[in-house]
């Protein structure tokens, strides 16, 4: 069962370790130059107190092979649900071959079993190779920021979490394959449902997975960066922009209130009005006894959410393929 | 003699279709059997239950003693090549030999490649390059090498052209003769099946019509030929399976144990295509006329 399963998978595995080499040759060549360029221009930038422009000029280096990383972290999953997952049963059922496989002395419990496993394996080998390498090759620029590593768009593409939604779009795919029958179909269903999962669980889930840390505290006047009318609480209403000092957070809401409480500040003081003077406008604030009111996750906790995440999506998985099992098992001829 | 299929009340349901209805079998070992009715008379699922592809909905079925599919000790003794022959496309004749060998703990790798030898196949083509007849030989090598008991075939023959067929039942009966299998092989087509069964099953309409050896068959069933009369006052004992009248004469084929003594009748032997036409005419009369595709 492992000759058969190897036969039918060689080209794609083939292709896949064509593609990570060729990523990691490109690695290879410019990784070790970033690193150069990080200790020499970022590093003694407070020296030479430059460090925006030195930060500016470092984050646009390789700006394409960034971009084209981003792109291939944001695919990888999904192709591997695409091209593994979808035709490792479909295109059995379409040219009817599974009649062939299933009569030889191997139950379908094993035939299944031994696919799922050597497939599903591999697709967790290539999405955790390519998670190293680009980890590895992004880190000077993770460094600078200007997000944490909790960005949503930073977070997807490091640590384990890829080895979890290639696990999971593997088994997404076989899944689809397996209810659908055909493996162009199957491909559609699989992408679609990946991206809203995928979609979901960054935009609605994740922030959830651990209690925020909740922040209530006087208004920092170092963080206010900008004040002005309208905002939040309304048209007319004072309002008070902060960006707070927290490196690497991820902000999930940030309020100025009231001593009381209330995020409507009344109306815009004289000394903030369009024509006033900044320095006026602060000292004024200060006098009003704002307060803060942050709802984040720190940085420190990158590595459990990727735990977390990981984990969900590895169960999310194996509850797919244990629903294989149990379909091909019962109801599929 | 042992059975090596029994069914009892066998019937299976696709969402409102009963694709097989109250199939009840006795199939001796040791036969050639001959599965014979029009295409959707539910032959392939029959066939399929008996391989453990399909789950039947009711009755019980057992295969060699056993109910199918559960072990991978009872898939070994069942050999089954479904219809169209499949093979793996991208595969070559020896890929799939081997793929026989690491699947099958019995596989018989001389015969296999002894038998892909003299049908002169290249163990090198792929098998999506080879012809129907050539990829229904590797398919039937493939599941005659693993030594099995008994050997499903269905429609083996269909998308064949004549010498292709005739080789391949030669080849088959060569096999039966070599391993001793038994065999149940289906066909919507008389003709090919007269040659090599010993025993017949006529399937029609989702049900078994007649199930025995074809000798027996053929000794208790008979053409009768005479005047014009109603075939309702026949002796008991005497089953009408076909009627058909001109202005002066009734022609019946019917199933009696006992000799026919009526003067009236000119009583001829049957053949088993007529034989098998008849059922298959009495259930188009009595329910909507099924697909008959009768090559003459």
């Amino acid at each position: 069962m492992i000759w058969l399963t190897w036969r039918q998978f060689r080209t794609q595995t083939v292709t896949a370790a064509g593609l990570l080499a060729v990523l990691a040759i490109a690695f290879a060549v410019t990784g070790p130059q970033l690193v150069h360029l990080y200790d020499t221009t970022v590093v003694p930038c407070h020296v030479q107190h430059d460090c925006p422009f030195a930060v500016g000029a470092f984050q646009s280096q390789d700006s394409f092979l960034q971009d084209l990383v981003r792109l291939v972290m944001l695919a990888a999953p999904a192709l591997i649900g695409i091209f593994w997952g979808a035709p490792l049963i479909a295109h059995e059922l379409e040219a009817g071959t599974q009649r062939l496989a299933w009569m030889q002395s191997v139950t379908r419990f094993r035939w299944l079993a031994v696919k799922l496993s050597l497939a599903g394996l591999a697709s967790m080998a290539v999405a955790g190779l390519l998670s190293l390498m680009v980890t590895w090759w992004f880190s000077p620029f993770d460094r600078v920021g200007p997000g944490g590593r909790l960005d949503p768009g930073v977070f997807s593409d490091r640590g384990i979490v890829p080895v979890g939604y290639a696990a999971f779009a593997f088994a997404l795919g076989v899944t689809a394959g397996l209810l659908i029958h055909r493996t162009v179909p199957a491909m559609a269903v699989t992408i679609a449902v990946f991206a809203a999962v995928e979609t979901v669980f960054a935009l609605r889930v994740r922030f959830h997975l651990i209690p925020p840390v909740r922040l209530d505290s006087a208004l920092n006047m170092q963080w206010v960066t900008e004040t002005g009318t309208g905002g939040p609480a309304g048209p007319g209403s004072f309002f008070v922009g902060i960006t707070p000092n927290l490196p690497g957070a991820w902000i999930g809401s940030s309020h100025v209130t009231t001593a009381a409480g209330s995020i409507s500040l009344g109306r815009t003081p004289a000394a903030c009005g369009p024509n006033a003077a900044y320095s006026a406008c602060t000292a004024t604030i200060a006098r009003m006894h704002l307060r803060e009111v942050l709802v984040y996750q720190p940085a420190s906790r990158f590595w459990a959410f990727q735990w977390y995440e990981t984990a969900i999506y590895l169960a999310l998985a194996f509850a797919l393929a244990g629903f294989c099992v149990w379909w091909v098992r019962r109801r599929v001829s | 003699m042992t059975a090596v299929l029994k069914a009892q009340g066998l019937g299976k349901r696709y969402r409102r279709r009963w694709a097989l209805t109250d199939c009840t079998l006795d199939i001796p070992a040791g036969q050639v059997v001959g599965l014979v009715g029009p295409n959707g008379a539910g032959k392939t699922t029959l066939l399929h239950i008996a391989a453990g592809l399909l789950q039947p909905t009711a009755g019980t079925i057992e295969v060699l003693g056993t109910r199918p599919p559960a072990t991978s000790a009872q898939l070994a003794r069942v050999g089954f090549v479904a219809q169209d022959a499949p093979t793996y496309r991208g595969l070559t004749v020896a890929e799939h030999l081997h793929l026989g060998a690491s699947l099958n703990p019995g596989w018989d790798a001389a015969m296999a490649s002894d038998r892909i030898e003299s049908l002169g196949l290249d163990p090198r083509q792929r098998a999506g390059k080879l012809s129907g007849g050539q990829r229904a030989q590797l398919a039937l090598t493939v599941a005659l090498a693993k030594r099995p008991e008994l050997l499903l075939l269905d429609e083996p023959v269909a998308s064949l052209d004549p010498l292709a067929r005739r080789e391949f039942l030669q080849g088959l009966m060569q096999a039966v003769v070599d391993q001793r299998l038994s065999v149940v092989l289906s066909s919507h087509l008389v003709a090919d099946l007269e040659r090599v069964c010993d025993y017949l099953i006529v399937l029609v309409a989702s049900r078994v019509q007649v199930a025995g050896e074809v000798e027996h068959l053929l000794a208790t069933h008979h053409l009768l030929t005479g005047p014009r009369r109603n075939p309702a006052r026949l002796p008991e004992g005497q089953h009408v399976i076909s009627a058909s009248h001109t202005d002066r004469q009734t022609t019946l084929t019917v199933r009696t144990d006992a000799p026919i003594h009526d003067p009236a009748w000119v009583v001829s032997p049957i053949g088993l295509e007529d034989l098998v036409l008849a059922y298959m005419s009495r259930t188009a009369a009595a329910a909507s006329r099924p697909e008959l595709e009768v090559q003459r």
